[in-house]
């Protein structure tokens, strides 16, 4: 079982992500379960959302623990929320972010699996709004490869309306391609 | 040889039960096939306004749509004296749920009406002042705010009556209630509360709003067949005399509820989508003395000492109607 | 048909496919995903015919399914916490008048304090009001059990309450699938009222019934809900092989066969036991599970057989009496009538986890629990309140 915690601010479509994830692996015929950290309605509150993938019947209902990833949507939480608890020592960790880690405070001893992506960025230039989900799946897509990236297209059309869809698609591709193309940077130095 | 002596009468044209009209203008009581939707055998008081009061409204429902009426029923009098199980003194498709929830009720049961694709079938929604007024206000508001297609009736006999005399947000100043008792500088009921329901169903701008009372039986039929004619929210406020609560005579409650209406403290009038569009005028005034004397709720403003302020605080009330419906004026 | 669905979108689109006449509505957290689901289906008229309602509060709208189940519409709302207190006096007038009314109650604590997260107080504190109760313990099983319950509920003249943990189960987006329009088709025919305010054949629904008569009418009640045990079963196994799966009816078990420790629960809870106990028996202890789904009517004999050569029996509480402790515990008691354990766990929304969970059976095991236990009690907490209690005297 692959377990996800993604954390961000209300309004940012982090419960989205995480439900768009179980939609992508049911697309793989995989098994999936995606629930929000539950709490009253707030935009810009710190929320968290969680995703459990697996290739057997998912029974269990408790919170995810000891994630193997966790996704960071807004930086701004990485100081206020306690983002890393838990977090698998080999455990992937996916920032929506234009600076560097030693900007952001993160320490290589978090994890070797650490990928800094500027979704919100993507997110202006393809979808024309601050939503970095898409592009933070995307990402997610390339950096674990625990779900296609054509999967999540799938999700994404089947949510959203096609305009909206297609620039939501258009994120995911450009954050996929960047991260594809730093984990062959990588594996080449 | 005895003789018998026979008393002839000179009964006005408009008597309840007048057969010497044209049909088309005799009331739907001096039918003799009426329906007869609340029957003989219920255990109502003697003189009860109530019973009196849901028997001319029902009766007429039912000749206005042929019999295709449903009643809700909220708990009070008027539900406890009619169905000791096993025996139903209603002859009408009939339903008692809870003391606050007539007008939702009521509602549900309009809503499966629509459902059904039945349109001819009406519903009344019926209760007593504490039904109405307090338990059954947020209930009422609702189905008003939603406009579903019930008529709602209100039989108020100002206090809750089923349970012994209590006060309600119907009960009028300075009258006894057990829980509004006659002791201390303020006896009875309090000054400057009460909740006037009526106006309430106005501000929710509902088709057909009015206040009638038993004492005049065609016009509560006539507001009764008019309400029916309507679609919507409406609402029917009726003023019924309570023989037991109010201390009166159970032969007085005829004359009791007509000089309400005639001292002006019960003002008599329709109102549409939020304005009043009738009145009905003050035939012969009286002061509201006469009114308050006739009922021993209000013995202790006359004795042992006379209440002068406290009857002159109600008499200014019903001036205040007067003036505000304008029920003296013309004719 | 398949789909990754959350949980409360699938219990709308089941209950839609049962053909609901009448839904009034009035939200509340957490079950306002379902009502709103549903009115977007009557809205787009997928669900003609059929009114949907927004009533000004609880109790308006479990009165407005009483009216309109009276008069023949088959009736549907949902509810949770403080909005199922607030219509307590309708639910008693629902199942004492006899009306196959169906809610959902997606459990939920109740105040004071606020708390808007899951544990099964609210329906519990319901559990003598007359309607029959179902508890799911997942989403296939909530969507499944809605069905089922529009069934039982009209041939038995009963309402029926199908439970599923708020958050837990309405807001997680699972692999499910959703009643299709011909199963349902198949399963539940049109509703045909007992009887039915009708001007045409007029009766008098809600007579005032007195000291010589009402105990009669209350057992009769009990009768009528008792026959749930035989019918229950039977529609599921019928409905199950309509749909094609097993869905679960009285109680389920898991790993009793052998089982020398049996933990009783309800709800999705049972998931995370399911894991809980294949963990420790790979360490040898040999535990099992009793899933509860009908829990009014109690299956007292499903019980008593499931558990009768268990050594240890616990049984996790989603919600306790105050003053007396467990709820549950009270009737496998009863039941079973030798010494159990009450374990108190996930008031208020705290998580009941798959390591509590095998701590508690480890204890148990050991014969460490005590008879009554609140799971990861925060024991200094206690302590420094009762501290500041005491020293505030």
């Amino acid at each position: 079982m692959f377990q996800v915690r993604i954390h961000g601010r209300g309004g940012q479509g982090v419960v989205t992500a995480a439900e768009l994830l179980a939609v992508a692996a049911f697309a793989e015929d995989r098994y999936a379960q995606a629930f929000p950290s539950f709490g009253s309605e707030r935009t810009g509150a710190p929320v968290a959302a969680f995703c459990r993938i697996d290739d057997h019947p998912i029974r269990t209902h408790e919170p995810i623990a000891a994630p193997d990833a966790v996704v960071v949507a807004d930086p701004s939480v990485l100081h206020q929320v306690d983002v890393l608890h838990g977090l698998r020592p080999d455990g992937y960790l996916l920032v929506n972010t234009g600076r560097s880690a030693a900007e952001l405070a993160i320490s290589g001893a978090v994890t070797a699996r650490l990928c800094l992506v500027p979704a919100t960025d993507l997110a202006r230039e393809h979808v024309g709004k601050p939503l970095p989900n898409a592009a933070l799946l995307g990402a997610f897509a390339a950096l674990t490869g625990l779900v296609r990236l054509d999967s999540v297209e799938a999700a994404i059309r089947q949510r959203f309306s096609r305009p909206v869809a297609e620039r939501n698609i258009a994120a995911a591709r450009a954050a996929f391609d960047i991260v594809h193309a730093a984990q062959r940077e990588a594996s080449n130095a | 040889m005895s003789v018998q002596p026979v008393k002839f009468y000179q009964v006005g044209s408009w008597a309840a039960g007048n057969r010497l009209l044209r049909p088309e203008d005799r009331s739907v009581q001096a039918d003799p096939q009426r329906a007869n939707s609340l029957t003989s055998g219920h255990r109502a008081c003697q003189g009860c306004g109530e019973a009196l009061g849901a028997r001319y409204v029902l009766d007429t429902a039912s000749r206005v749509t042929n019999g295709r009426i449903v009643a809700v029923n909220a708990t009070g009098c008027l539900e406890v004296f009619s169905t000791p199980y096993p025996e139903s003194a209603w002859r009408l498709a009939w339903l008692h749920s809870l003391f606050g929830n007539a007008a939702a009720v009521a509602s549900g049961v309009a809503a499966a009406l629509r459902v059904r694709g039945d349109r001819d079938t009406r519903v009344i929604a019926q209760a007593g002042d504490g039904g109405t007024v307090d338990i059954g206000l947020g209930c009422l508001s609702g189905m008003f705010e939603r406009g579903d297609d019930v008529l709602f009736v209100c039989y108020d006999n100002e206090a809750y009556m089923n349970t012994g005399v209590q006060r309600s947000a119907a009960t009028p100043p300075a009258a006894r209630t057990t829980t509004t008792p006659v002791v201390g500088a303020v006896p009875g009921n309090r000054f400057g509360q009460g909740k006037d329901v009526p106006r309430i169903a106005m501000a929710h701008r509902i088709p057909y709003v009015a206040t009638a009372t038993v004492a005049d039986l065609r016009d509560l039929e006539a507001k009764v067949a008019k309400a029916i004619g309507l679609r919507g929210a409406r609402y029917l406020h009726v003023l019924v005399p309570c023989p037991l609560g109010w201390g009166t005579a159970s032969g007085d409650t005829i004359r009791i509820a007509r000089l309400a209406t005639q001292c002006g403290l019960f003002p008599v009038y329709e109102a549409e989508d939020g304005t009043v569009t009738a009145t009905t005028p003050i035939r012969r005034q009286v002061p509201v003395e006469e009114y308050l004397k006739a009922q021993a709720r209000y013995a202790h403003l006359f004795a042992p000492e006379p209440r002068r302020d406290l009857i002159d605080a109600i008499q200014a009330m019903a001036d205040h109607n007067i003036d505000e419906y304008k029920l003296l004026d013309g004719e | 048909m398949l789909r990754q669905i959350e949980g409360s979108r699938a219990v709308a689109e089941a209950v839609a496919a049962c053909r609901p006449q009448v839904i009034p509505a009035y939200p509340i957290s957490p079950q306002t995903h379902i009502v709103e689901a549903l009115a977007e289906l009557v809205s787009a008229g997928s669900l003609a015919p059929c009114e949907f309602l927004t009533a000004e509060s609880e109790f308006g709208a479990m009165s407005v399914a009483i009216g309109a189940s009276a008069a023949g519409a088959r009736a549907y709302t949902a509810t949770a916490s403080q909005g199922l207190l607030f219509m307590v006096e309708a639910l008693y007038n629902a199942s004492g008048l006899g009306l196959p009314i169906v809610m959902t109650v997606a459990n939920r604590a109740i105040g004071a304090p606020i708390n808007i997260w899951n544990d099964q107080s609210d329906a519990m504190s319901q559990r003598d009001c007359g309607w029959i109760q179902l508890y799911a313990r997942d989403n296939q099983h909530a969507a499944d059990l809605h069905v089922l319950a529009f069934r039982l509920a009209e041939q038995l003249s009963l309402p029926v309450m199908v439970c599923m943990d708020g958050f837990v189960l309405t807001h997680a987006v699972e692999r499910v699938d959703v009643p299709d329009q011909s199963t349902v088709d198949a399963f539940l025919p049109p509703f045909a009222p007992r009887q039915v305010l009708d001007p045409g054949d007029p009766v008098s629904i809600g007579a005032m019934v007195g000291p010589e008569a009402f105990t009669e009418v209350r057992y009769l009640a009990h009768l009528r809900n008792l026959d749930a045990l035989e019918r229950i079963p039977a529609l599921a196994k019928e409905y199950g092989a309509l749909a094609g799966r097993e869905v679960p009816g009285l109680v389920t078990p898991y790993r009793m066969v052998d089982a020398d420790i049996a933990v009783v629960a309800l709800g999705s809870v049972l998931g995370t036991l399911a894991d809980a106990v294949d963990s420790v028996r790979a360490d040898g202890i040999r535990a099992g599970v009793l899933g509860i789904t009908a829990y009014r009517p109690f299956p007292f004999e499903q019980v008593r057989q499931a558990l009768r050569k268990v050594r240890r029996v616990v049984v996790l509480e989603r919600a306790f009496a105050v003053g007396v402790g467990g709820i549950v515990s009270a009737d496998v008691y009863s039941a079973i009538r030798t010494p159990l354990w009450t374990v108190v766990a996930g008031l208020g929304g705290r998580p009941v986890t798959a390591g509590s969970l095998r701590g508690m059976l480890r204890e148990a095991t050991t014969d460490r629990l005590k008879p009554l236990t609140f799971l990861d009690l925060d024991h200094d907490r206690v302590r420094r309140e009762l501290r500041a209690v005491g020293g505030a005297r």
